[in-house]
């Protein structure tokens, strides 16, 4: 008697578990599934039609891929867009990450101020993008902006050119903008790489008469290598995923002369319509997705297994 | 002597890098507060010297004739319940995964982790679609969705490191008390992950405050817009008035700007979470 009522106890309580922990997962699971995995799988889908606006027309299999790639006018849109976006990851990769690498080294000597630099240097982080795009904006306007006043005020007029409306000068102006926005979150995950090294590591060297920067180049650098993985494939990520700052500052078509033109400005023409790319085109939209989705995730996943194993190889 | 001397002009230069690196952040957010104040005419005149006063005036014109006020607002509102939404169905899920033994944990922690890798900014073509049949376009409420939804897997992720290092003596002695699993999980484990809760929290909740994708596509009338996506319509309508513009922008990262002063470590802490092992 006393084993029966034990057991239907158990039984019960196993059944309440049960219950309590779909409880638990339901609210969580299901809003993943309705508002991330089930449009994620359908883009799929939707690039595999073809689209009249909202309404779904017929199976076109990988037609709307091939326009993208082969067709000759569009195709050169979407390559000159990818080159662009090439040349913001590489820039990106040596002013902003390249700039907060040297700071992070300083700030590891702990110098007077430590805390001050950190919290100034995170200050423009966590502005929204889009305070920093219209400010910089505003500083840059021909007339009225204060950078071509200071250069005026310098002695420099023929310096003082229309920053944003100038082919060449126009991607430079809003790299330089991101890595006035950014530099500072690599800075501190640099910093927090060099802080985890061993103390006794970089003191047993100094005290052996190695400069600083042979301790830096041979010590701290090889051994921050996992910080400098993650780094490099946020910045991948953000770069090819770049909108907000050539949106606000130039627009949705890339100006001047498309010279500011990213893959996030022209999927999002494709999409939703423009005065260049005509109403929206969901099936090309999605097919543009699709392969900007392979290209970022491929990559990402190639670059973190290359720079792992140099991790290892170092250590 | 050599060696001094040299260490002497190191330090020298590591402060200019540094003092300039200040400078440069410092200066231009200085020259938009200030610039603020200003009218039209100074701006133009005399772009670096001073207000002449702490003129409020450009501020009166944002507030009483822009829907700036009303984009701050929605803002905080969406902010806010996406957070809160956020951490309550966050900590549940995590809670479920990190504290029992069952059939399948292994594949329900995978299912949420995949969430980490997807970008649903690719995917908004279906997502407008999806949300035109719900009707939440042109709604606070999609937005809520939309951000509780992207940032569950990361919350996911850090809440259940923090759960999983708890001891298992503080459950299982309230257990043999007769506590409730609702009980234990309330008002035992909970209460001990608060600081791992403030880090998933600041996490999402910059981002979401400055997010101006999603509102683009959903967001229509003027009513319903947020902060980062109403200021594209205010540059439209005060585009001439530089004194009004750069009052607006100031006004617009004053909230950020000062919890993350009051709050600079675990802003740093919070934000950095996702790339610091």
């Amino acid at each position: 008697m006393q084993s029966t009522d034990y057991e239907s106890v158990r039984r019960a309580r196993t059944r309440n578990l049960k219950l309590w922990l779909a409880l638990l997962l339901t609210p969580a699971a299901l809003l993943l599934i309705v508002f991330v995995f089930i449009p994620m799988g359908s883009a799929v889908l939707y690039s595999l039609y073809e689209w009249d606006g909202l309404a779904r027309k017929g199976y076109v299999g990988l037609a709307n891929f091939s326009d993208i790639l082969f067709d000759p006018v569009r195709n050169k849109v979407l390559f000159h867009a990818f080159w662009n976006n090439v040349k913001v990851f590489v820039t990106l990769m040596i002013i902003q990450n390249g700039y907060a690498l040297v700071l992070a080294m300083l700030l590891a000597r702990n110098p007077r101020g430590y805390r001050f630099y950190q919290v100034v240097f995170f200050l423009p982080v966590i502005l929204s993008t889009v305070i920093v795009s219209f400010q910089w904006k505003l500083f840059l306007n021909p007339v009225f902006g204060l950078v071509n006043k200071a250069l005026i005020a310098v002695g420099l007029e023929s310096w003082a050119v229309p920053w944003l409306g100038l082919p060449e000068t126009a991607l430079p102006a809003m790299m330089l903008v991101n890595a006035w926005h950014w530099f500072g979150f690599p800075t501190l995950v640099f910093l927090a790489a060099i802080h985890r090294i061993p103390t006794d590591f970089i003191e047993a060297a100094r005290l052996d008469g190695a400069s600083e920067w042979r301790i830096a180049r041979e010590i701290i650098w090889p051994l921050m290598a996992p910080a400098v993985t993650i780094i490099v494939v946020l910045t991948f990520i953000g770069s090819f995923n770049w909108f907000e700052i050539p949106y606000v500052m130039n627009g949705l078509e890339g100006s001047p002369q498309g010279s500011t033109d990213m893959l996030g400005l022209l999927f999002y023409r494709t999409a939703f319509g423009s005065i260049s790319a005509g109403g929206s085109d969901f099936g090309h939209g999605s097919a543009l997705a699709v392969l900007m989705f392979i290209f970022i995730f491929v990559f990402s996943i190639l670059a973190t297994k290359y720079l792992t194993s140099r991790e290892v190889e170092m250590n | 002597m050599e060696h001094r001397r040299n260490a002497g002009l190191e330090t020298w230069l590591m402060y200019i890098f540094l003092i300039g690196s200040t400078i440069a952040v410092l200066y231009p957010i200085f020259m938009m507060l200030m610039s603020g104040f200003k009218t039209n005419a100074e701006i133009f005149g005399a772009p670096f010297s001073l207000p002449k006063s702490l003129n409020l005036d450009n501020y009166k014109t944002i507030w009483t004739t822009t829907d700036v006020p009303r984009y701050l607002l929605n803002s905080a509102i969406v902010t806010i319940i996406s957070v809160a939404l956020l951490l309550v169905t966050g900590t549940m899920a995590a809670y479920a995964i990190s504290r029992y033994k069952f059939r399948g944990a292994i594949m329900v922690s995978m299912f949420f982790l995949a969430g980490l890798m997807l970008p649903l900014r690719l995917a908004i073509i279906p997502l407008f679609v999806q949300m035109k049949s719900m009707g939440l376009v042109d709604n606070l409420l999609g937005l809520i969705f939309i951000y509780t939804a992207m940032s569950l897997p990361s919350t996911v992720f850090i809440l259940s490191g923090f759960l999983r290092a708890l001891p298992g003596e503080l459950e299982d002695s309230a257990r043999v008390d007769g506590a409730s699993e609702l009980r234990i999980m309330v008002e035992i484990m909970v209460p001990l992950i608060t600081p791992a809760l403030v880090i998933a929290g600041i996490y999402n909740a910059v981002p979401i405050w400055n997010d101006f994708f999603f509102p683009l596509i959903f967001i229509q009338t003027p009513e319903n817009r947020t902060l980062a996506q109403g200021l594209t319509t205010f540059f439209g309508e005060y585009s001439v008035n530089f004194g009004v513009l750069y009052a607006g922008l100031t006004l617009a990262a004053l909230p950020i700007v000062v919890v993350f002063i009051i709050q600079s470590r675990r802003f740093i802490a919070g934000m950095t979470a996702g790339a610091i092992k």
